[in-house]
């Protein structure tokens, strides 16, 4: 309630309306690919069957990460390479 | 009832106290631990993923952001509770418990498989209590359970799984007025060791709004009262403090009195 310009009640964070920012981008996510999580396993397996055709990793060396985001989502995914100093080597050969 | 709250505040406060901890989503195709603990957008790999043999255990745990020793194991928003296995759970909790001090297993409502699972190796339970008949009840019949169906109770020679009593929502004013049973009266009929009193509060909306556990949010009588609960799980002598909740403002008063 404001009279005169003054505030009676000093307004808190609207921690209400966080809540409904947070609702509205998780279920956007999760109303449009339902089947998303499973599509993970199945991601993560086929980008290891590509590499594997070049080099030798471990299954264990896979790291995927997931920031979602209003606008924009990120998918990051981090393999590493058992000798990595051999084989960076070889590479800038 | 306030299980997933619950289990936020728990083990975030072990791992203020600086015990490495994980928690649990058991709650397969209703996962809201990830929202309450403020990870939703940082699921990739679940809990169910990890049972199947599609992801491995450390793919899956999402650390918290807050707290270095606190993770998150979610589960899957889109499996149902017939995707766990005795078999897989056990070999997931044998994993984490080479490394973590506290395992938190947050258990679905009611008293089917995943609630069963989630209960199944316990060495401890947290029974999660408002003063209200039907949710007492309820926590008698998980009893019951605890005592009956799990691993503890089935090898002999074993302890029975330690079962503790945690009361949420207590409105001390109602209690005063004789329209909601008291602490004692809940622990009668119960007849269980109390963990805790949490006084009915609006810091609980008010955190699970912004994804945070009540204990890491701004200071708050509920908090507190969940940070003594900890104590006392952790074996601390900590006296009980009933809190009343919030007075009610001057005006608020006069109002009620000439009402």
């Amino acid at each position: 309630m404001s009279i005169f310009g003054f505030q009676f009640r000093p307004k808190k964070a609207a921690t209400a309306q966080t809540a409904k920012e947070r609702l509205q981008i998780l279920l956007a996510h999760e109303r449009a690919d339902t089947a998303a999580q499973d599509i993970m396993p199945l991601l993560q397996r086929d980008i290891l069957e590509v590499i594997r055709r070049h080099m030798r990793i471990d299954g264990d060396a896979v790291d995927i990460r997931m920031e979602r985001d209003d606008d924009r989502s990120s998918l990051e995914i981090n393999i590493e390479l058992p000798g990595a100093r051999a084989l960076s080597a070889q590479v800038r050969r | 009832m306030g299980k997933t709250t619950t289990s936020a505040a728990i083990s975030a406060g072990l791992a203020k106290r600086g015990l490495k901890t994980v928690v649990i989503d058991f709650d397969v195709g209703l996962r809201n631990l990830d929202l309450i603990m403020g990870c939703e957008r940082r699921v990739v790999f679940d809990f169910i993923n990890v049972i199947q043999g599609d992801a491995k255990l450390k793919q899956a745990l999402i650390r918290d952001k807050r707290l270095d020793n606190l993770w998150v194991l979610p589960t899957s928003q889109t499996r149902d509770k017939d995707a766990l296995s005795r078999e897989g759970v056990e070999k997931v909790l044998d994993e984490l418990k080479k490394e973590f001090d506290y395992i938190v297993c947050d258990s679905p409502a009611g008293i089917e498989k995943g609630a069963q699972l989630a209960m199944y190796f316990a060495d401890e339970a947290i029974v999660v209590t408002n003063p209200e008949v039907s949710s007492v009840r309820d926590s008698d019949r998980v009893l019951g359970l605890l005592n009956s169906r799990t691993r503890r109770a089935e090898q002999s020679g074993q302890e029975p799984v330690k079962a503790h009593a945690l009361l949420t929502r207590y409105d001390t004013g109602r209690v005063a007025r004789g329209e909601m049973m008291t602490v004692e009266d809940v622990l009668e009929i119960l007849a269980i060791p109390l963990l805790g009193v949490i006084p009915e509060s609006p810091a609980v909306l008010r955190a699970s709004n912004v994804g945070t556990p009540i204990v890491l949010d701004e200071p708050s009588k509920a908090g507190a009262a969940y940070e003594d609960a900890v104590a006392r799980l952790v074996g601390e002598q900590v006296e009980i403090r009933i809190e009343p909740n919030e007075r009610p403002g001057f005006f608020q008063r006069l109002f009620k009195r000439t009402a």
